[in-house]
C-alpha cells in the first residue's frame, strides 16, 4: 500500500490542465500556411505522396495530406506547417487551405444538427471501428483516454457496444473485407447518431487511393459530422474537434 | 548447390538463384529445417509465364546467412506440401494456394489466409470462412469479432469451449487487407512507396520503414552514411521502448491492475512525444527516408533524449518492481497462456514470442547490420513461455534498449543533412532485408524486371508466424484468460493482412 502511494507521489500530476490552449511539444505539423510566393508549381505538386496539393491557386487538402512535411522541406519559402492542432472540421471544403490563407480552421455552425448540442453536450459515448486502419489512429484514439489527455473529464468516452454508443468513429481506408461489418456496426447505433472520420485514410483513402482492395461505398450514404485530419490524428486535434462539435466551451 | 547464400541486405541477379525440380526443392528446404539454427523467413510465389516460380528463403542464425532457392511449378498439378514435415511452412503454403490456386496433396488445412483481392477463387469471401467444428452436445462455440470491444483492429476469434475451458481457438484474419504489396507496384514514386512502408503497421512504423529503405538502398546501390544508419537504429530501439511500455500498460489493464495501467500508459507518452520533437509525428512517420533523413538527431535533441531517458528509467523500474511483486497480477500472469519450447519451434515463431520460450531468435544478433554488428547484442531469453515471461522480456528489453541508445548517442557527431538517392534499381535482381522490430523479424523482399522496375514486393510481418502461437497457447486455458494472453502477444492484424 505504501509502495503504491509512493509511486503515485513520484508520478506527480500528469494530466494536461487545459486541452484547449496547451502548446504541442516539438515540431508538430498542424495547419499549414501557404505563402503567395512563386515557385515551381509542378515540382511542388509532385513532391506530395498523396496528391494533396493542387495548383492555380496552390492549395492543400488536409483530408488527403499525410502531414509528412516533404513539401515544406522542399519549398520552405512557400509552405510552412504551424503548430495549430485545431484542424478538425465538418465539411470537406473546410479542409482545404488555399495560398494566402491564415485563419483558424473552424466548424461550420450551420452544418451542425441542433440535436447534437442538445443531446451530447454533457455526455458522448463513441464506438470506434477500424476498417483497414494501420493501428496508428487507433493508438492515438486510445491515448485520448489516458491520464495525460483524460478526455473522460468532458464526459466523452469510447464504449464497447454500438448499442451503447451515440456515434461511430471510423479509422482506416475502409477495406472490402471490412465494409459489411462496418455497415452492421453503424446500423446498430441508435438514432440520433454522429459520424466521425478519423485520419487521412478514412477521410480520403490516403496513400491507399486506387487500391482494388478498398470499398468506400458506405460513405456515399453517410452524413459525416466531423473530419479529423492527421496520419495519425493527434489526440489534441480529436478532442478539440469533438468539443467544438458538441458545443462545449 | 541447391541454393545461393546471401547476407542480410544483399542483392543478387535473379538468374543466380538456383532453380530446382520441386521434389529436390522440397527435400532441400525441409531438410534444412532439421537444424535448429535454420528457420524460414519467407516463402512465396510469383507468376512466371503460365507457371508459378517459388522462392524459399531460409535463414541460418549461426552463419548469419540466408539460403535462397527456387522452383517452377505448374498451376494444374498437385504437389506434396512442406507443411507435412514442418508446420512452419503452413501459412506460407496457404498463401501460395490462396493467390495462385496451387493444390497441395497433404497440407493440414488449405484455408484462406487473408482473402486478398488477388485471390484465385473469388467464390471464397470473408463471410463464409470454413471454421473447424466439433459435433458435441457438451461443447459450445464462442465467436468474437471482427469488431472487438476496445479500440483495436478487426479479426475474428472462434473458440470451441468445454464449459469455461478453451479446447480450440481458430483465428480468422483478412479484414484489414488493403492490397499493400500490390500498391508498391502500382505507385511509382519513391515518396509514395516510402509512405506506403510507413503505413504497413502503425505500431511498427520504424521497423517496417527501415526494412523498406534498407532494401531500396541495397537494390539501388545507394550508400548512406553511418550516421544515418545510427539515426535509424536509435529510432528502432526507441520504438521498442515505447511499444513494450504501452503493452505493459495494456497487460495491467487486462488483469484489472489500475496503477500499472495508468503509470505505464503515461510512461509511454514522453517517449512518443520525443518522436514528435524529433520528426513531428508521435509514431515516427516521416522520419525514415531512402538515402537521407529530413530530421537529423541534433545535439539539442540528443540532450533532450538523454534527459527523457534519465527521468523515464527510475519511474519504469519502480513500476515494474511493483507490478511483478503484486500477487493479484502474478496470479494472473504466471502459468497462463503457455507456449512450450517444442510447439514454438514447430510453428517457427519469431521475435519476442520465440525468446520468451527459450528460442534464441533475434535478427540483431543473428543477421546484424550496421551498428548492430559492433553492439554484440545478447538476446534476452525466458524459459516458461507464459504471460509472465512475455511481461518479463518486455521489462528487460526496455532496459537493454535504453542502454543501447545511451551507447549509440555517444557515437553521434553528425548534424548535417545529406541526400544521396540513386533512383534506378538494378535490373533482374533479387534482394532481401531483415530487421528486428519490437515484435520480431520483419522481412521485405523485392524482385526487379529487366528495366529495373519492381516485379514483386513481398512483406512479411512477424505476426504472420506468430498468430498460430497465440491459438496454441490458449488451449486448456479459461476463456476469461484469453484477453491477457492475446495482449501479451500483441500481434498485428494489419501487418498480417497487408
Amino acid at each position: 500500500m505504501i509502495e503504491n502511494i509512493k509511486i503515485l507521489y513520484h508520478q506527480g500530476k500528469q494530466y494536461i490542465p487545459n486541452l484547449r490552449t496547451v502548446e504541442a511539444p516539438g515540431i508538430f505539423r498542424g495547419r499549414p500556411i501557404i505563402k503567395l510566393e512563386n515557385v515551381d508549381n509542378e515540382a511542388l505538386k509532385d513532391c506530395c505522396p498523396t496528391q494533396a496539393i493542387a495548383i492555380n491557386p496552390v492549395q492543400i487538402d488536409l483530408g488527403k495530406c499525410t502531414f509528412c512535411g516533404e513539401c515544406a522541406i522542399a519549398f520552405p519559402n512557400k509552405i510552412n506547417f504551424t503548430k495549430d492542432y485545431k484542424i478538425a472540421t465538418n465539411s470537406l471544403e473546410g479542409l482545404i487551405v488555399k495560398e494566402g490563407d491564415d485563419k483558424p480552421i473552424t466548424l461550420n455552425a450551420d452544418l451542425i444538427r441542433s440535436e447534437i448540442h442538445r443531446y451530447f453536450k454533457g455526455s458522448l459515448k463513441l464506438r470506434q471501428v477500424s476498417a483497414g486502419g494501420d493501428g496508428s489512429c487507433e493508438l492515438e484514439l486510445g491515448a485520448c483516454s489516458n491520464v495525460n489527455f483524460d478526455m473522460g473529464r468532458y464526459g466523452i468516452e469510447f464504449v464497447a457496444s454500438p448499442r451503447h454508443a451515440d456515434g461511430i468513429v471510423i479509422t482506416g481506408p475502409i477495406t472490402e473485407n471490412m465494409a459489411k461489418p462496418l455497415q452492421t456496426a453503424y446500423e446498430a447505433i441508435p438514432e440520433p447518431k454522429i459520424v466521425i472520420l478519423c485520419g487521412v485514410d478514412a477521410i480520403s483513402g490516403g496513400i491507399f487511393v486506387g487500391s482494388p482492395a478498398l470499398n468506400r461505398n458506405i460513405l456515399k450514404n453517410l452524413k459525416v459530422d466531423l473530419y479529423v485530419p492527421g496520419n495519425p490524428i493527434h489526440p489534441l486535434t480529436f478532442i478539440n474537434g469533438v468539443l467544438d462539435l458538441i458545443g462545449k466551451k | 548447390m541447391s541454393a545461393i547464400v546471401l547476407k542480410n541486405n544483399q542483392q543478387v541477379p535473379v538468374t543466380s538463384i538456383p532453380v530446382s525440380d520441386y521434389q529436390d526443392f522440397m527435400i532441400f528446404n525441409t531438410s534444412l529445417l532439421k537444424l535448429e539454427e535454420n528457420h524460414c523467413v519467407n516463402y512465396f510465389g510469383i507468376p512466371d509465364n503460365k507457371n508459378i516460380k517459388l522462392f524459399c528463403c531460409i535463414a541460418n542464425d549461426i552463419n548469419q546467412t540466408i539460403l535462397v532457392s527456387s522452383s517452377i511449378i505448374n498451376q494444374d498439378t498437385s504437389y506434396p506440401s512442406f507443411s507435412e514435415k514442418y508446420l512452419a511452412f503452413e501459412k506460407f503454403e496457404r498463401e501460395i494456394h490462396e493467390n495462385y490456386g496451387i493444390n497441395y496433396t497433404n497440407h493440414p488445412w488449405l484455408k484462406p489466409v487473408r482473402y486478398s483481392f488477388t485471390r484465385k477463387n473469388k467464390e471464397n469471401n470473408i463471410a463464409n470462412y470454413p471454421f473447424f467444428k466439433i459435433e458435441s452436445e457438451e461443447l459450445h462455440e464462442v465467436g468474437v469479432g471482427p469488431i472487438h470491444a476496445g479500440i483495436i483492429e478487426p479479426g475474428h476469434f472462434r473458440f470451441l469451449c468445454n464449459g469455461e475451458q478453451i479446447l480450440h481457438l481458430e483465428i480468422q484474419l483478412g479484414y484489414q487487407h488493403r492490397g499493400i504489396e500490390n500498391l508498391f507496384l502500382q505507385k511509382k514514386k519513391l515518396i509514395e512507396r516510402n509512405t506506403l512502408a510507413e503505413n504497413i503497421a502503425g505500431d511498427s512504423v520504424i521497423g517496417h520503414t527501415t526494412a523498406f529503405v534498407n532494401l531500396w538502398e541495397t537494390l539501388s546501390n545507394t550508400e548512406v552514411s553511418e550516421e544515418i544508419m545510427l539515426n535509424r537504429i536509435i529510432a528502432l530501439e526507441l520504438e521498442r521502448i515505447a511499444v513494450h511500455t504501452g503493452d505493459l500498460s495494456g497487460m495491467c489493464t487486462d488483469v484489472a491492475f489500475q496503477l500499472g495501467s495508468a503509470v505505464f500508459g503515461r510512461l509511454r507518452t514522453p517517449i512518443i512525444n520525443f518522436f514528435q520533437q524529433w520528426c513531428g509525428n508521435r509514431l515516427g512517420k516521416s522520419l525514415i527516408r531512402v538515402g537521407t533523413t529530413n530530421f537529423p538527431l541534433t545535439s539539442e535533441l540528443r540532450t533532450t533524449l538523454i534527459s527523457i531517458l534519465d527521468k523515464f528509467e527510475p519511474d519504469f523500474d519502480e513500476m515494474c518492481n511493483n507490478t511483478f511483486h503484486t500477487p493479484t497480477v502474478m496470479g494472473r500472469f504466471e502459468k497462463t497462456g503457455i507456449l512450450t519450447n517444442q510447439v514454438g519451434k514447430d510453428i517457427g515463431v519469431v521475435g519476442m514470442a520465440a525468446r520468451m520460450t527459450n528460442i534464441n531468435r533475434d535478427i540483431r544478433s543473428s543477421h546484424p547490420y550496421s551498428y548492430y554488428t559492433s553492439l554484440a547484442h545478447q538476446p534476452i531469453l525466458k524459459g516458461h513461455g507464459d504471460v509472465h515471461s512475455r511481461g518479463q522480456i518486455r521489462r528487460e528489453e526496455v532496459k537493454q534498449s535504453i542502454h543501447y541508445i545511451r551507447t549509440l548517442l555517444t557515437k553521434l557527431t553528425f548534424e548535417q543533412k545529406e541526400k544521396n538517392v540513386n533512383p534506378k534499381l538494378s535490373p533482374n535482381s533479387f534482394a532481401i532485408s531483415l530487421v528486428e522490430g519490437w515484435r520480431g523479424e520483419i522481412c521485405h523482399c523485392a524482385i526487379t524486371n529487366e528495366n529495373g522496375e519492381l516485379l514483386l514486393y513481398k512483406i512479411k510481418d512477424p505476426s504472420f508466424h506468430n498468430w498460430l502461437a497465440l491459438t496454441m497457447s490458449v488451449r486448456n486455458n479459461e476463456i476469461s484468460d484469453f484477453p491477457i494472453g492475446n495482449k501479451s502477444f500483441d500481434l498485428s492484424y494489419c501487418g498480417h493482412d497487408l
